[in-house]
């Protein structure tokens, strides 16, 4: 069985599909912006006023990024089927528990005294203005390289799709749209929307992308699955050239596989998170999100995972060359089903998952300059509500330009590493939040020592792997593990150890965020 | 009663997701599908169904009532 190459003729059909996906999310952004309602409360959560299919969408989307599509596929090409249960069914597991167990009672306090930021609950919590400024820049610094990872990802992928397209404008790229141009449309895209109705854009539009993304991978499942000659062919073809993928023995340890569980209990930290969390109309809401939530990670990451193991099995056939794992996807499209149409699509789709992430991120770092740090400084009567959406939105603009320059002047620079340092420093973070809703012994000296013990040994194991290079081409593990877990383990001892041995908070801290009810369940 | 219930199945779900059984399994489900994968597929439904039931069975209490009361702050 032999797969021909695609031709070489160069088709615009997948810029103008890219091009048609960006001009509805433009429209859509549009129309969102006219149900803005003019106040500050309606920029940074909607007015409290998102219901359960929205918001379902927009958690999701938000907590999926580029590499759903993209990095699943590479790593199971890699790695075999085993990357589904390290991320996709620990993850299906841990999102919905920690939606259900801390996102419902954020919600709660954060409707019950206005915040609007993780911060600004933190401070009250603990009774403590300085946690702020020591939490403050841990986390904009952890969610800046998320950022970037995510716009140099944009660039990236639009670059092999449109090469030729352009001999003559872009020359010094092969033809391909430059970098450059990809990311200050997909800035200005996102800056468009986010810019006029803040999170209610970022919601709607996350809707959209959402099941653009979606829709996308289940596409390319069946036609690639069709080239191949069916699912069941696609599936012998592997256990004949690369059966190896289709277990986990020799390619995921099983104590990594154990420790993987730390990673998602990112999502109780992430600061973008936790403003969708806030948009609920009721707790009710939630309850959709929960539910769905694993569901919709087993039908983004399947289709992903069997794609990547059949590209393993194709290329130990000698049938494809694929340069490098994350060219895996793109491959499998341009090898097997060379559609323009489809790698239009697929395209759209990759940027679409992209795109619903950086929109969060965008408009909750501009919430919490405003919020956290100019508001917190000069004080609430100092400024109008109109003032304050203004300045939320300087902010954003000003993040925007930031996170564009800095993507391109390290777009050379491999920044993808980083994206499980940003995930497991806010992993390591979870026992704080968790501590704050459920443990009334938690003490402020526990959470600063959460936080300080967190960042220094999350620093000397990101410069043993970063730095040092420790990990050489191969995943960084401490004895067999995923240094989340250690830096989990200090973080999680830390607080209870200092909290124990220190004064605990007055009862009216306490009694402001505890109901004093008998049961808590009906 | 219903949220320790909840809660064990959670921990016993954990501890069965390590897969005892099919770690080496090569075999296909359905013609196509690898064992290890339809395994852990089958733990994404079982989680929705885990957290249906929470959602069913320990929901939090007047939370949306104590949401609702007047603030401070």
């Amino acid at each position: 069985m032999s797969f021909p190459l695609a031709a070489t003729d160069v088709s615009s059909t997948p810029l103008w599909v890219i091009a048609g996906y960006l001009a509805m999310l433009v429209a859509l952004g549009a129309l969102a912006g006219r149900f803005f309602r003019g106040t500050s409360k309606d920029y940074f959560v909607a007015s409290r006023s998102i219901g359960p299919f929205l918001l379902l969408m927009s958690v999701f989307g938000t907590t999926m990024t580029g590499f759903a599509l993209v990095g699943s596929t590479a790593k199971s090409f890699e790695q075999g089927i085993g990357v589904y249960g390290l991320m996709a069914s620990w993850s299906g597991l841990v999102h919905s528990a920690v939606f259900f167990l801390v996102g419902i009672k954020l919600w709660a306090v954060g409707k019950r005294y206005g915040y609007v930021t993780q911060v600004q609950y933190f401070r009250a919590r603990f009774d403590s203005p300085m946690l702020g400024y020591l939490l403050f820049p841990i986390l904009v610094a952890l969610v800046i390289p998320y950022l970037l990872v995510g716009i140099i990802a944009a660039c990236k992928t639009l670059q092999p799709v449109t090469a030729g397209m352009f001999p003559q404008t872009f020359a010094s790229t092969n033809g391909a749209v430059p970098p450059w141009l990809t990311g200050l449309v997909v800035c200005g895209v996102v800056l468009s929307y986010v810019f006029f109705g803040g999170v209610r854009s970022a919601a709607w539009a996350n809707t959209f992308q959402t099941l653009v993304f979606m829709g996308t991978g289940v596409i390319a499942f069946v036609m690639i699955s069709r080239a191949l000659g069916g699912v069941g062919e696609a599936g012998r073809m592997v256990l004949e050239h690369a059966p190896e993928h289709a277990a986990r023995e020799g390619l995921i340890g099983k104590t990594q596989f154990l420790s993987y569980v730390f990673i998602p209990l990112s999502v109780g930290m992430f600061p973008h998170l936790f403003q969708h969390w806030l948009t609920a109309r009721k707790a009710k809401t939630f309850r959709l999100t929960v539910v769905a939530h694993p569901l919709f990670i087993a039908i983004v990451w399947v289709p992903c995972i069997l794609i990547g193991m059949w590209a393993a099995g194709l290329a130990a056939a000698g049938e494809m060359n694929v340069p490098n794992a994350n060219a895996a996807l793109g491959r499998m499209v341009s090898v097997l089903v060379h559609n323009d149409l489809l790698t239009g699509l697929l395209t759209a789709g990759i940027l679409a998952a992209i795109m619903s992430s950086l929109d969060s991120q965008f408009v909750c770092l501009g919430t919490m300059f405003t919020n956290d740090m100019v508001l917190h400084i000069a004080g609430e009567k100092r400024f109008t509500d109109r003032q304050l959406i203004w300045l939320a939105r300087g902010f954003v603009v000003g993040i925007v330009a930031l996170a564009y320059g800095l993507s391109m002047a390290l777009l050379k620079v491999n920044v993808f590493d980083l994206g499980v340092w940003c995930f497991s420093g806010f992993a390591s973070l979870f026992p704080l939040v968790f501590a704050a809703v459920y443990w009334k012994r938690a003490t402020r000296a526990g959470a600063f020592a959460c936080v300080l013990v967190t960042a220094a040994v999350w620093g000397v194991f990101f410069y043993r792997d970063i730095i040092v290079g420790a990990g050489g081409d191969q995943e960084y593990l401490v004895l067999g593990m995923m240094p989340v877990a250690f830096i989990f383990a200090a973080s999680a001892g830390s607080l209870v150890l200092i909290s124990l041995m220190t004064r605990p908070l007055s009862d009216a801290v306490i009694n402001k965020f505890f109901m004093n009810a008998g049961s808590q369940s009906e | 009663k219903a949220p320790v219930i909840i809660g064990v199945a959670a921990v016993v779900l954990g501890i069965l997701h390590q897969d005892f059984w099919w770690w080496e399994d090569t075999s296909l489900v359905f013609g196509f599908l690898p064992v290890g994968l339809a395994y852990h597929a089958g733990f994404s439904v079982a989680a929705a169904l885990l957290w249906a039931a929470a959602v069913k069975f320990a929901w939090p209490r007047r939370l949306e009532e104590w949401a609702d009361e007047s603030g401070e702050g």
